[in-house]
């Protein structure tokens, strides 16, 4: 009666306000494979997989585990019915160790009723060891590198003994020889009738470890295909939904001179790193999650302290202590995570907008709203944001949106070196396009642009030139016809030996 | 396995030979200081004390100080938890109110105005109707938390106002006297030469430090209060624990009002105003962290409340005023924030 299939989602739809994150999509993974889902962000993956562990409700749709229909209400629920998930931005309880975090929710108590914490630690070690990771079960959440916190959340995920594991970007912070020890748990699971199902970036894991591929688009299923009838170029265009060729409209724009110089910062999370940008140029930051990309630049910018290092415009040695010295001195910085440090979600477009410039059209204490309004909507035609108008709130925009409000903001500010930290994370195909075409406009008016992306494709399409950072440090530069995404990578993880700086 | 534990940590970084050494030395006294820390200031401060009295160090006074922490320190052992959670409990004082006159209701001796028919004084009654208001008041604040998901400040705000108002309308704002000896005993009397608060006071810290470090019951609670999400995600019933945590809070404060009552000889709806904010105190002081949860501990929180005992305590033997004495409690506890800030932002 479950006729092979482990689960199946049907016709699973999910709207948010403003958007249609999943409209009729279906997934449907058989027992004992590995089955790859693909899409690009904002395809509607995660949202997927959250209704599949109980942390959404759908608005319609049906689930079947093993042939029977079922409802999952919670987490818990999704648990005890033998389905564990590796979240990707979930982390731990940081203040606790690691084996009472694997052990959480179902701790072994002794005869008389307190947790038994020799046998959780000799459990986790157990479990550890069995999967070959090398961390001590009584060691802090907080003292772990950061892959060595994501090897042991896929420990706890497999710990539930579950029948069902989603994987999301399992490997997006480990290392080569850590991605090879998974793929051997992975394998050594579907031997034992585990199904899992893989989210990923990378197409080389799909390819060497998945059986079956299900594609969404835009919150749209596109299709499922075993892996052997697939080639790496359709399935980046079923992805995508066209020719990747198109997304980047690169266009050479002439370089100048040297802008920013940034020599021998260090600071929390990274070490000595020297850099420069030139104007009209766009300089791409690429390494994995925890490189100290994100903290180098916001270093820069001084949101954090840093503990040495100088910084020269155009020649000139400036002092960078706190935010506005940066933004005096012609720097912006979009912020990685839009909602934590950079929108107002309850504050309208056109205060978002005009926030970081509100100096400019004061008279005495007052604002001249017509000076705002008039600016405001210039940027949205422009950058094309698409609200119904400047007094809407911006958590009723989608992510694109929003990202262009923000992008407007600094763009107002009139700057010389625009830092963006992952323009186009979780924003439509469509969106990203024009994020992109953005860009290359900016630059071509003379501006150098910073970018930190995760995303290999945007760096290989977009930068002149790229550092790339490893565990702190830099790895090296390359230059546009020289960087590939294995070239990128194999840096990124500390592979290859330091290339030459340029 | 030893060798695991090295291998965990991330690459040195490269500095000079030497410097390394002295890094790590650094980062352990650091940690020693952050782990400690407070024990070491309490020894200062008694070493200190001792000095500026000659009274302090003696049986009597050491005794004394004790017992007038005692009532701060049952409210703040809940008050910690409550914390941990990540949440705040500021109705602690109301409540300690409301129970201690519901429980001197049935505590006075015969011919009360309370209860006439029930025979006698039943001691146990009074105790049991008493812990069961501060129960009650918890299980309330943590419904409200739990369930409607408001701040835990603005439940146990409206607790606040709500079970003072109750305890004076029970009494319609009267003291109630006449108690009997046996429920004057609770706060009055001595076992072994050891007064009886201090007893419940060090049995109940025993009690909530097994409570917290050992059982399900605790890890849970640092569980939510370190990332509620990932406790979510685990499977833990958030909002169950969450309930369940004011509730022991809430019990804790009534024991603290019998103890309070039974001190004073009589149980007034006015009782108790302010506890709230030195339990936290003492907690804070101790450790526990209101920016970041998950972080708090019942030995840090009963030297947080000795802190306070003995710095009233010495205040009062060099005869400072009362009034400098509330200023210098004040710097004390913002200080002791701000050194909790510092020492989270080197965590990360």
């Amino acid at each position: 009666m479950s006729d092979g299939y482990v689960l199946r989602m049907r016709d699973i739809s999910k709207r948010f306000p403003g958007v249609h994150a999943l409209d009729a999509v279906r997934l449907e993974v058989r027992k004992g494979t590995v089955h790859a889902l693909m899409g690009e962000n904002g395809a509607g993956k995660s949202t997927l997989m959250k209704i599949l562990i109980g942390m959404y409700a759908p608005d319609s749709g049906t689930i079947e585990l093993n042939g029977e229909r079922v409802t999952i209400a919670s987490t818990h629920q999704a648990l005890s019915k033998g389905i564990a998930m590796i979240h990707q931005e979930l982390s731990p309880v940081p203040q606790m160790t690691v084996a009472e975090n694997i052990f959480l929710g179902r701790e072994p108590l002794t005869w008389y009723g307190l947790v038994d914490t020799k046998e959780v630690n000799r459990r986790t070690r157990e479990l550890l060891d069995r999967l070959e990771i090398r961390v001590a079960p009584e060691k802090k959440m907080v003292e772990l590198s950061i892959a060595n916190t994501q090897l042991v959340e896929i420990a706890k995920a497999i710990s539930y003994d579950s029948s069902l594991i989603v994987m999301d970007e399992p490997t997006s912070a480990i290392t080569e020889a850590e991605v090879a020890n998974l793929h051997r748990i992975i394998r050594a699971l579907r031997e034992r009738g585990v199904s899992v199902i893989y989210i990923t970036h990378k197409m080389d894991e799909v390819f060497d470890i998945c059986d079956e591929v299900t594609v969404l688009r835009d919150g749209r299923y596109v299709g499922t295909s075993p892996i052997g009838a697939l080639t790496h170029d359709l399935l980046i265009q079923k992805m995508v939904g066209r020719e990747l060729v198109d997304m980047f409209k690169k266009e050479r724009t002439p370089v100048g001179d040297v802008v920013l110089q940034v020599r021998d910062y260090s600071g929390k999370r990274f070490r000595n790193v020297s850099f420069d940008v030139r104007k009209g140029e766009v300089f791409g930051v690429a390494g994995l999650m925890g490189a100290g990309r994100t903290e180098l630049l916001e270093t820069v910018f001084g949101v954090h302290p840093r503990t040495s290092g100088e910084i020269f415009l155009h020649g000139k040695k400036v002092e960078i202590r706190q935010p506005a010295d940066s933004i005096r001195h012609g720097l912006a910085l979009l912020t990685e995570d839009r909602k934590l440090s950079g929108l107002y979600l309850n504050a309208t477009v056109r205060d978002n907008i005009s926030i970081a410039n509100l100096l400019r059209y004061l008279i005495g204490p007052f604002v001249r709203f017509r000076a705002v309004n008039a600016d405001c909507e210039r940027m949205r035609q422009a950058l094309r944001i698409k609200t119904p108008s400047l007094l809407q709130r911006v958590k009723n925009l989608s992510g694109g949106n929003q990202q262009k409000v923000l992008l407007s903001r600094w763009l107002l500010t009139e700057p010389e070196i625009l830092i963006l930290d992952e323009p186009t994370r979780g924003i439509d195909v469509g969106a990203k396009a024009e994020i992109y075409r953005l860009m290359v406009e900016l630059a071509r008016s003379g501006k150098a642009i910073v970018m930190i992306s995760s995303e290999l494709p945007e760096v290989l399409g977009m930068c002149d030139r790229v550092m790339v950072m490893h565990e702190g440090d830099k790895v090296g530069e390359l230059l546009r016809g020289d960087a590939t995404q294995e070239r990128i990578l194999e840096m990124a993880t500390g592979l290859a030996p330091s290339a030459a700086s340029v | 396995m030893s060798t695991t534990a090295q291998t965990t940590t991330k690459p040195a970084e490269p500095v000079p030979a030497g410097a390394t050494s002295r890094q790590a030395a650094r980062d352990r006294a650091r940690a020693f200081i952050a782990r400690y820390g407070i024990f070491l200031i309490f020894g200062v401060m008694v070493i200190v004390a001792s000095f500026l009295s000659p009274a302090f160090l003696t049986t009597t006074n050491i005794v004394n100080v004790i017992r007038q922490m005692s009532i701060i320190g049952l409210i703040a052992l809940g008050v910690t938890g409550v914390i941990v959670t990540g949440g705040i409990d500021l109705s602690s004082g109301s409540v300690v109110g409301a129970a201690c006159v519901v429980a001197a209701s049935l505590a006075q001796n015969p011919n009360r105005a309370f209860y006439p028919e029930i025979a006698g004084s039943p001691v146990l009654l009074a105790i049991a109707a008493g812990c069961a208001v501060g129960v009650l008041a918890g299980l309330v604040n943590g419904a409200l938390v739990a369930k409607t998901g408001i701040p835990p400040f603005i439940a146990t705000l409206g607790m606040y106002t709500a079970a003072r108002g109750a305890a004076m309308l029970y009494t319609t704002g009267r003291p109630l006297s006449n108690l009997s000896d046996a429920y004057n005993e609770i706060g009055q009397g001595s076992l072994f030469a050891v007064p009886v608060p201090i007893l419940i006071l060090a049995g109940m810290a025993v009690v909530t430090h097994v409570l917290y470090s050992r059982t399900k019951f605790g890890k849970y609670i640092y569980a939510i209060g370190g990332n509620e999400q990932a406790a979510r995600v685990s499977g833990i019933d958030v909002g169950r624990y969450k309930i369940l945590i004011y509730s022991y809070a809430g019990f804790l404060s009534g024991l603290a009002g019998l103890v309070v009552s039974s001190r004073i000889g009589s149980g007034q709806p006015g009782l108790g105003v302010g506890y709230e904010l030195d339990a936290i105190a003492a907690a804070v002081i101790g450790g526990a962290s209101l920016s970041a949860g998950g972080i708090g501990t019942i030995p840090g929180t009963i030297v947080g409340a000795l802190i306070i005992g003995v710095l009233n305590n010495t205040l009062d033997l060099v005869n400072v005023s009362a009034y400098w004495q509330q200023i210098i409690k004040g710097v004390i506890i913002v200080g002791a924030v701000v050194l909790d800030q510092r020492k989270n932002r080197g965590d990360r």
